[in-house]
């Protein structure tokens, strides 16, 4: 969605070393610019960091983003920074209240793209209901950045049914997921290489906290471990479960929910979708007894129309991911090496 | 997808593999000669569906693997050294060369830039004036018309600052490599469908006839592949050896005469160095003199003493499917996707990988 709000009357177009500064144009740039947008009690006080009170057991998270390029179909990485973090505390099985957010900018970056990527990240706070608390803002010289990384770091409070922990994690234990995989890897991976597909595919970044709290407090501890399979993809999760509980995972291909356009360009690309990164859908290890009821509630949420049960725990094959491929043969699913790299032929 | 899913049937592959076990009376070994087809056999499960009688090798179709180690070397210096845009598909910039691979260039600082078609690199030489760029144009027949179309579009546009590092290799004399070792015991062949789709299928009369061997060119879907064996398994049963074409639906006969024109134009069949394999006579190609000025070879005149493979590496011995990849003391061990020790374990085409990657400790699995 396109953002309306008016930039603010700035004497200057793009970033300057001096706006990270500490000076005046430092002082200009967030009194006029970001201050003023993000408007809050704990930003009006203007010090150096936030001071509040939280009752209870906390989650804590960070998270740097880089995406590059820093606009893509469905976001930009002022978004992706808010919900990257929201989510990493949903998947704690925490409220999420409050954020820092520090910025380095790149000399040169034109003030009109960063008032967009402002605008982006009050949105999203605001959807996520988070408050911007504390915050940073540095400059590097041209050249020595890619024109805007950004931190993130959370803070929530635990919701009082959930009991979130690897150890948690049984054999029988279903494995859902709440969303289509792999948009976002493609949809950037798209823009980067100059690809055209039939249609534009979207990144899904979105925050997932509303969709996690309502299902803790529905299913409570019988949701044992969450988690958001960004980086390295659903099949890191996977494995990444597996070593830790020492228990086997089996999942089927038939289950597994590909959009048609991002599955067509994975086939072009050579890509697995089990390996491409998402941002706005989770994995959920459920006991089996909630398992059907979890889902339907999944399916009927804003988040969860696509969601399925593409799996199970078992105590086979210990530490081993197997997928049953939709021919009915079977292979095993290894940790990705590295970045995927498009196959030649 | 609605023409792909009706190849990925379960119910038809089901079908086809029942009718494989119908028909196998004894063991049979076939290659198939592609990694694309490697790849979706074992990422398909297809491997542990068979009959055991039905054994499949991996043949030396992964052009990245067979791309020989100095080759990379040039590439390498080409890109530190000389200071050019190197430009390759994405497989190939992991495979190590004798001291490091394109990645490792790229993380050093050099200019290695990962493309879809070479097209690409002729529009960056375009908006680079200032720069040589170079496209590693690896690969087998089905790459080529479009790195020879680049060397056309280059010259028709006058683009002076682009050339290619040509590393084409080519299927026909690869089974004639395989067939000649004293040590195969290969029996039939599924051929590459998409290399036939752009060269056609005459090319492999005179093989079935010299070496009374079945080939099946087969596509890579796990229907094509359980129709392609069934295929393949017929004939061996019947002691009969022709030339059948499973992949009708993209393969004609004559091929892309087009693109067949392309590849004449700006390329001449020469000996090739395979890595593991060696020199195989006439089984590459390489740019022809008319077009010397865009052979990335002949403008850098680039001589790199050529480096020792490692000793340990049996990469040959799997190419030309002798060993299979888990009979290798080092797979797995000394030879792993993250320290690979030849090519093969680094290319998701590899076979090597391939095993690696999807199969590794399915025996255990299966149990």
């Amino acid at each position: 969605m396109e953002l309306q709000c008016p930039m603010p009357q700035l004497d200057f177009e793009v970033i300057t070393l001096g706006h990270g500064s500490g000076g005046l144009l430092t002082n200009k740039l967030l009194e006029t610019g970001v201050f003023d947008l993000l408007k809050n009690e704990y930003l009006d006080q203007h010090h150096d960091g936030a001071t509040f009170t939280l009752q209870g057991p906390l989650a804590f998270s960070t998270d740097s983003y880089v995406v590059s390029p820093i606009f893509f179909p469905g976001g930009n990485i002022g978004e992706l920074a808010v919900n990257g973090t929201v989510n990493d505390l949903a998947m704690c099985g925490a409220i999420p209240r409050y954020l820092s957010l520090a910025f380095i900018l790149e000399e040169g970056l034109m003030m009109q793209d960063f008032w967009k990527i402002l605008l982006s990240i009050k949105f999203a706070a605001e959807r996520a209901g988070v408050q911007i608390v504390t915050g940073d803002t540095k400059v590097v010289e041209r050249g020595k950045g890619d024109k805007i990384f950004i931190n993130t770091s959370g803070i929530g409070t635990l919701h009082p049914q959930a009991q979130i922990s690897k150890s948690r994690v049984q054999v029988g234990d279903r494995i859902l997921i709440s969303g289509n995989i792999a948009a976002h890897g493609i949809a950037i991976l798209s823009l980067r290489q100059g690809l055209q597909f039939d249609s534009e595919i979207q990144s899904d970044t979105v925050n997932l906290n509303h969709t996690v709290a309502r299902l803790l407090d529905q299913f409570g501890e019988k949701i044992h471990l969450l988690h958001d399979p960004t980086r390295g993809g659903v099949a890191t999760v996977l494995n990444e479960m597996a070593r830790d509980t020492r228990l086997g995972v089996e999942i089927w291909q038939k289950q597994l929910p590909v959009a048609e356009d991002v599955y067509g360009a994975c086939e072009l690309l050579g890509l697995d979708p089990l390996y491409v990164a998402n941002e706005g859908i989770f994995m959920a290890f459920v006991a089996p007894e909630v398992a059907d009821a979890a889902l339907e509630m999944l399916r009927a949420d804003e988040n969860g129309a696509e969601a399925t049960i593409i799996g199970e725990v078992v105590a086979a094959h210990p530490k081993q991911v197997i997928l049953h491929s939709s021919i009915g043969g079977k292979r095993v699913v290894n940790m990705p090496l590295g970045e995927q790299l498009p196959r030649i032929c | 997808m609605k023409y792909i899913s009706e190849y990925r049937d379960a119910d038809l592959v089901a079908q086809y593999l029942e009718e494989i076990r119908h028909t196998v009376t004894r063991p049979w070994t076939i290659m198939e000669v592609c990694g694309g087809q490697t790849h979706s056999l074992v990422k398909n499960g297809i491997l542990n569906l068979l009959p055991p009688e039905v054994q499949m090798v991996h043949g030396p179709g992964c052009p990245v693997c067979v791309t020989p180690l100095n080759l990379i070397d040039k590439a390498v210096y080409l890109a530190e050294e000389k200071g050019v845009i190197l430009c390759s598909y994405g497989d190939m910039i992991r495979v190590p060369g004798s001291k490091r691979s394109l990645l490792e260039s790229k993380a050093r600082g050099a200019d290695v830039r990962i493309l879809y078609s070479p097209l690409e690199a002729v529009k960056i030489a375009q908006e680079n004036p200032d720069r040589e760029v170079v496209f590693f144009a690896v690969g087998f027949e089905t790459t080529a018309p479009a790195n020879a179309l680049s060397v056309i579009h280059a010259q028709r546009a006058g683009v002076p600052n682009y050339s290619i590092l040509a590393s084409h290799v080519l299927v026909p004399p690869a089974i004639e490599a395989v067939m000649n070792d004293p040590d195969s015991n290969i029996q039939g062949f599924l051929a590459a469908g998409h290399v036939c789709a752009i060269m056609g299928i005459d090319e492999y009369y005179p093989l079935v006839d010299r070496y009374k061997i079945p080939i099946v060119v087969t596509g890579f879907e796990p229907v094509d592949l359980v129709q392609g064996i069934l295929m393949t398994v017929r004939q061996l049963e019947k002691g009969e050896h022709y030339l059948e074409n499973q992949y009708s639906r993209v393969v004609k006969p004559e091929g892309n005469p087009e693109a067949q024109k392309v590849i004449q134009r700006i390329f001449t069949i020469a000996d090739r160095e395979w890595r593991g394999i060696g020199v195989i006579p006439m089984s590459g190609y390489e740019v022809r003199p008319e077009y010397v000025a865009y052979d990335a070879n002949i403008k850098f005149n680039v001589n790199i003493e050529k480096a020792a493979e490692s000793a340990e590496c049996i990469a040959g011995l799997v190419l030309k499917g002798i060993k299979k990849p888990q009979e290798c003391p080092q797979f797995g061990r000394g030879c792993t996707p993250q320290m690979p020790l030849g090519a093969p374990m680094v290319s998701s085409e590899g076979a090597c990988a391939a095993y690696h990657h999807f199969s590794q400790a399915m025996e255990e699995v299966s149990a």
